[in-house]
């Protein structure tokens, strides 16, 4: 069998190219249903549609070349690690994608069921050798948001270099004293991975590049704020999703032609959806690529998502590094604050969390929010709870949805968002 | 003008005329082809316009050129127009169970849907019946007449049904079984009505609602007296059709 260019790159990788070639297989209709059926895209999507035409091509040859030169690349999962110091050491992080039913199955040979999709996910990409992104790294980052995920790399650490973060669950004194060395630990380990000093200089540059992409996030989420939106939430989730992965400066340029282009729509009063469709926020647990389900099935009932209060969202880009601290020392200690300030439901109390979800459904003029958690997803189930409480006090309705990757329960989810929609 | 209401469950496919009041109501199994048999349960009826609800919603609307709407808002329609003090609904059906508060217009406030899991449905009951080799009006009568019950620690269908035979194994009385797994499913609606906050008057909706043991069950659980619907089986279609009436549907 001859192999092309990409086969024999993702069989250097070590990559299982026949399950691997049934996953590409599958992405192509999935996305040609999801997203190219959909009308009055912005032109600037035509990059999202690139990149995610060639998922596990184009973007790891880079990796690849990177690494071929001596570079490195970091993958994470997690909106906790400081991907600042990559950058200002030369490495490369990436954001690794956990969204798939695909690779549940053969982590159902080692995890139990019962556990969330997303960790499930990420440890069958690794195990079944499908994912070149997790090949292509040479560390993982881990953490420690949840106990399953904290479980999972310990297995996971038999099959890769993993190192894990800790991330506390008190946002107090003593963890704030405990993250701040977290991050500091993490410096070390970069610089021992990389064999480069993080200095004041490099690590000013790589915050003002990061903060950067977090500017043109926050321009974007402030233009989904218009009637008619003049994007659809499922192109923006996917914008927010490949930048996870992508070159930051190149992010940087194409959201800022996306950005330019959606204020011109903003402008003559264009958009995807008409004006007074129903508006939603979503809130909740993260979606990872291919993870599109809900946003699909609420669109396609007519309903345009504004918002997504999520870490494949506001917790991404919402917090910028402050800029202009002069020390080493003192930018450490910025830069972990900034970190710290992730909403994320792992800290107890969470109680910031469910003032940002009652800011972004005002400031997004959102209908209603619908909240989302992965099944098994204990912290965000729990959680939702609270959010549900808050919302009926603040007078916004709130939808409280748990599912997985998985199809089977499409039509229970569609009927109960029809019927929100049909409430609003 | 008369419309038509058809709802398309799961388990059986049901239809109202409506021209300010039933006149005409149906129901047969929803087998493997529903269109086909919405077609049938339709020739020969002249109406105006159709609304179509259930789980099939969206593959027969469609086919007949009707409009859709969810069984929530159908629901709550028909209660609303039956009984026009309504405060909520608990609906039991062959796949989903649902519990809503209806607002003071008769809209829908709030509302709680079972998951993907069959557990406090009218398929589990089913299920749970053939175990015991009864049909399910026995299976209600069975419960009725038991003069204690068994606690049943599995919610999940296939578990329940292994605890069962295990159960049945073990000598267990019939009765006693029967009115354990009625006591499950009022337990799971009974949260589930909970968390929603039942208000009076609250009417009991759905398929589910001909079973007696389930009404004895949730009236005390609730700690209150359920209105059951003359007709409990056809609310969603009649409330289907009230909707193509009034409008507020998805063309």
């Amino acid at each position: 069998m001859t192999l092309n260019a990409n086969e024999q790159m993702w069989s250097d990788l070590g990559i299982d190219l026949e399950s691997h070639g049934q996953l590409m297989n599958a992405l192509g209709p999935i996305y040609g249903e999801i997203y190219l059926s959909q009308e009055n895209r912005p032109k600037g999507m035509g990059f999202y549609d690139f990149v995610v035409g060639d998922i596990h091509g184009i973007r790891v040859k880079e990796l690849r070349e990177h690494a071929k030169e001596g570079g490195k690349v970091v993958a994470t999962y997690c909106v906790f690690v400081p991907e600042e110091f990559c950058w200002a050491t030369g490495a490369i992080p990436i954001s690794l994608c956990a969204g798939t039913q695909f690779s549940v199955p053969v982590a159902e040979e080692v995890l139990p069921r019962n556990t969330c999709a997303l960790i499930k996910s990420s440890y069958g990409f690794k195990l079944g050798r499908l994912c070149p992104y997790v090949q292509v790294s040479h560390l993982i980052v881990g953490e420690t948001t949840c106990d399953g995920k904290k479980k999972m790399f310990e297995l996971m650490a038999e099959q890769h270099p993993v190192y894990v973060m800790e991330v506390p669950n008190k946002r107090g004194a003593a963890g704030r004293t405990l993250w701040q060395q977290e991050v500091r630990d993490f410096k070390a380990k970069i610089e021992e991975l990389t064999g480069n000093e993080i200095t004041a200089e490099n690590l000013a540059g790589a915050i003002k590049k990061v903060n950067a992409r977090r500017k043109e996030f926050k321009r974007l989420s402030a233009l989904r704020a218009a009637d008619p939106a003049p994007i659809s939430g499922k192109d923006a989730l996917l914008a927010t999703q490949v930048s996870m992965y992508d070159d930051v400066d190149r992010e940087v340029q194409m959201m800022q032609a996306l950005n330019d282009e959606l204020e011109e729509r903003v402008r003559k009063g264009e958009g995807v959806a008409p004006k007074g469709a129903k508006r939603i926020l979503i809130s909740g647990s993260p979606m990872a690529i291919p993870n599109w389900k809900l946003h699909h099935i609420i669109e396609s009932a007519g309903a345009v998502v504004v918002g997504e209060e999520s870490c494949t969202g506001s917790r991404f880009f919402d917090e910028l590094v402050p800029e202009g601290t002069e020390n080493l020392e003192d930018m450490l200690t910025v830069l972990a604050d900034r970190y710290l300030k992730t909403n994320c439901a792992c800290f107890t109390p969470n109680t910031e969390r469910l003032d940002d979800i009652i800011r972004m459904a005002r400031d997004l003029k959102a209908d209603g929010v619908i909240h989302y958690n992965l099944q098994f997803c204990h912290t965000y189930a729990n959680e939702a709870v609270q959010v549900d409480r808050a919302l009926a006090e603040a007078g916004i309705p709130l939808l409280r949805v748990e599912t997985d990757y998985s199809d089977e329960d499409a039509g229970q989810l569609k009927t109960r968002i029809d019927a929100f929609l049909e409430m609003l | 003008m008369i419309t038509a209401g058809l709802d398309v469950g799961s388990r059986t496919i049901k239809l109202v005329l409506f021209e300010n009041e039933v006149s005409h109501r149906a129901v047969i199994d929803s087998g493997l082809k529903p269109v086909e048999r919405c077609r049938r349960l339709l020739d020969g009826r002249s109406f105006d316009k159709l609304v179509v609800t259930g789980y099939g919603r969206d593959l027969v609307a469609p086919e007949l050129s009707g409009a859709t709407i969810s069984e929530i808002s159908a629901q709550a329609a028909a209660v609303r127009y039956l009984y026009p003090d309504a405060g909520s609904v608990i609906d039991i059906g062959g796949q989903d169970s649902k519990v809503i508060r209806l607002n003071d217009k008769g809209g829908v406030l709030k509302f709680e849907m079972n998951d993907r899991c069959a557990a406090g449905t009218g398929k589990f009951l089913e299920i749970m019946a053939r175990a015991l080799e009864l049909n399910i009006d026995e299976f209600a009568k069975t419960a009725l007449e038991a003069e204690r019950s068994v606690t049943l620690n599995s919610l999940c269908t296939v578990f329940a049904e292994s605890e069962v035979v295990s159960l049945i194994n073990k000598g267990e009385d019939a009765h006693a079984i029967a009115l354990g797994l009625h006591q499950s499913v009022a337990s799971r609606l009974t949260s589930m009505a909970k968390r929603v906050g039942v208000a009076e008057r609250l009417v009991f909706a759905g398929g589910g609602a001909m079973n007696p043991c389930l009404v004895k069950l949730l009236e005390s659980r609730l700690g209150l007296k359920m209105t059951v619907p003359e007709d409990p089986q056809i609310t969603a279609a009649l409330g289907a059709a009230i909707i193509a009436a009034n409008g507020k549907h998805k063309e």
